[in-house]
């Protein structure tokens, strides 16, 4: 019995020694830009930034970069992502909500068909649609004067229209373990589908939505294609303006660790306080 | 460059934007559904479901579908979309010594990634499985943080770390230190020489997003491997690793494939982490980095075209295996 305890320590031991190697070579480039960031420019150039950890108090360390990416405009472009981004996870999922709910609990004629076109729809490439669409919101422009195009509508629209096919297989994975019973009773005392849905199914639905929300919220945050295509530099989101940063990085790498920085700590903070609903948004499509 | 204007008022449109679409969207369904409570018994019956699914299948037809079969369409047209020129945009690419080393890429990637994504992930589920739960959920978090980094983010980090100064200078790009110490020679990363060994240093970054991915849905598949299995082979003196690829890893088969499909299917549209690292150049260029160069920088509406539906044929397979995965699930319930 002592050998077998021991066995399961070493065995504890050992993991632990392997994952916290495995841990250090992940975040080691993070961790390195980071420092480059608050590093002193000359310093930086002359010594790696592991140096910087092996002896803290003889460097020097400065916000300068950090200074100089926030006036280069990366705080306007983060307000940019954000209008972009809240309004692009609230659309898709009120739509994927109330069709969902219909793929679960209501029959209807070419519902198998429909549902099948819909997990087809989640394997689409995104490049499939981008022109053509494009080329429609110019026509819209033309011919009505509703100007999508530049405007943060336009990507609202698009991010829904790719949100949604995963965010309806999603969410009725999750409506399916809600029981039928429950909605049978509610028929039974004379509620209609539509109230059934907003008092009853909805409100049940809420960790499913809240897990999918902060997936789709991460997702637009940190796409590039759609915001460049459909509202391009006038409105830059944080994604656009870090690219034409290390476009232009002649004066050292500070100024672009200093932006990817602040790129990166909205997605962090939303990461690390919801990590849990993030994973179980994750696991919920997923096979036992 | 232009600046970027932001005006205060863009807060208002998008806080009355948010407001407006709760407000428009519940005002739609509303609306649809009394639509339907208007008609006779039979016809409501009937059309009940569509006051839910309409506005989801509007919205996926007019920006999806119908966009697809127009860039199918267009794959036949000239670079204006303006002249019929039958499979000629087909004939160029694929007679273009260029494109025939982008489908390599694209093979490349969908050989290495997702098999390398998946094994990081089983290492990964498996070694915090063992740690007990405090230490699992540090490392876990560590592990998965690049998943909520962005591409463009995640190339800025790794262009760093495979930075490479003039001879002469200090090595600060972590990878070149790294050859360094182990008694190498400092080289420039990237560059044309590198040819099709390129992409593995773009691979590298992808791998990195994705590895935490992988470990979250095999560590929950892992932990509802049933215990006495292991226990079973424990008794019958299996050795860490044999519990491992003989018990836990046959149990976990369906995700293990779950997770493969998902990565192959990432990688086979990847795109931003090309156009920020190298911008396609020395050999590393994809389909979806392809498709954006024709559009973007030559104009060539049929060229782009083209090469975007043969991405779409190259994944239809993997439709089907989707769909396979979904009917599957179902009979599970």
């Amino acid at each position: 019995m002592n050998t077998f305890l021991s066995k399961v320590r070493n065995a504890r031991l050992g993991s632990t020694l392997t994952l916290l190697v495995l841990v250090a070579i992940w975040s080691a480039p993070t961790l390195g830009l980071l420092i480059t960031a608050l590093r002193d420019r000359d310093q930086a150039a002359a010594s790696g930034w592991w140096t910087a950890i092996a002896d803290p108090f003889n460097q020097i360390w400065s916000m300068d970069s950090f200074n100089k990416a926030i006036d280069g405009g990366m705080l306007t472009s983060l307000l940019n992502t954000l209008v972009i981004s809240v309004p692009a996870t609230i659309l898709p999922l009120v739509i994927a909500a109330n069709a969902a709910y219909a793929f679960t609990f209501i029959e209807f004629k070419g519902r198998e068909v429909m549902f099948a076109s819909l997990v087809a729809l989640m394997v689409l490439p995104l490049q499939s649609a981008l022109i053509p669409v494009l080329k429609a919101m110019v026509w819209l422009k033309k011919t009505f004067g509703i100007e999508l195009v530049g405007n943060y509508a336009s990507a609202w629209i698009v991010h829904a229209a790719f949100a949604l096919p995963l965010a309806i297989y999603i969410l009725r994975n999750f409506m399916m373990t809600l029981p039928n019973s429950l909605i049978e009773a509610a028929r039974i005392d004379g509620a209609s589908y539509y109230q059934i849905f907003w008092k009853l199914v909805l409100p049940m639905s809420i960790p499913s939505i809240a897990s999918f929300a902060i997936f789709q919220f991460l997702w637009v945050w940190n796409d590039y294609l759609i915001a460049f295509v459909f509202v391009g530099e006038q409105k830059a989101v944080m994604t656009y303006k870090l690219l034409r940063l290390l476009g232009q990085y002649g004066d050292g790498w500070q100024t672009v660790a200093a932006g990817s920085f602040i790129a990166l700590i909205v997605p962090l903070i939303v990461f690390f306080a919801l990590q849990r609903y993030f994973v179980r948004g994750l696991t919920a499509g997923a096979v036992k | 460059m232009g600046r970027s204007e932001f005006a205060f008022s863009d807060i208002f449109v998008g806080i009355g934007a948010i407001i407006l679409g709760i407000v428009a969207s519940w005002g739609l369904y509303w609306l649809l559904n009394f639509l339907v409570t208007r008609l006779p018994a039979k016809w409501q019956e009937k059309l009940r479901a569509f006051s839910f699914v309409l506005p989801a299948a509007v919205l996926l037809i007019l920006i999806s579908v119908l966009p697809l079969i127009q860039t199918v369409a267009w794959s036949f047209f000239d670079k204006h979309a303006k002249e019929f020129v039958g499979f000629e945009n087909y004939t160029t690419i694929f007679t273009d010594p260029n494109f025939l080393g982008i489908l390599l890429n694209n093979f490349l990637w969908v050989a290495f990634v997702p098999a390398i994504t998946v094994g990081f992930g089983l290492v990964f589920a498996n070694l915090s499985n063992n740690v007990g739960p405090k230490r699992e959920k540090v490392m876990k978090s560590l592990i998965f943080m690049p998943m909520s980094i962005s591409f463009v983010a995640a190339a800025t980090i790794w262009g760093y770390a495979y930075d490479y100064p003039p001879p002469g200078r200090p090595q600060t790009g972590l990878v070149n230190a790294i050859i360094e110490l182990f008694g190498g020679q400092a080289q420039p990363l990237l560059t044309l020489e590198g040819g099709h060994l390129n992409s593995f240093l773009l691979m590298i970054v992808v791998i990195w997003l994705n590895a935490g991915f992988s470990m979250v849905m095999l560590s929950a598949a892992i932990k509802a491997v049933p215990e006495e299995t292991i226990e079973a082979a424990r008794i019958d003196g299996a050795g860490p690793f044999k519990i491992f690829l003989r018990v836990i890893v046959p149990q976990v088969r369906g995700t293990i494939m779950a997770v493969f499909i998902t990565t192959v299917i990432g990688v086979m549209k990847v795109f931003d982490v090309i156009l920020a690292m190298t911008g396609g150049n020395f050999n590393t260029s994809v389909l979806g980095y392809e498709y954006y160069r024709m559009f973007f920088v030559e104009s060539n509406v049929g060229g782009s075209a083209a090469v975007v539906t043969v991405l779409c044929v190259l994944i239809a397979p993997l439709m089907w295996l989707q769909i396979r995965t979904a009917r599957h699930q179902e009979e599970i319930r």
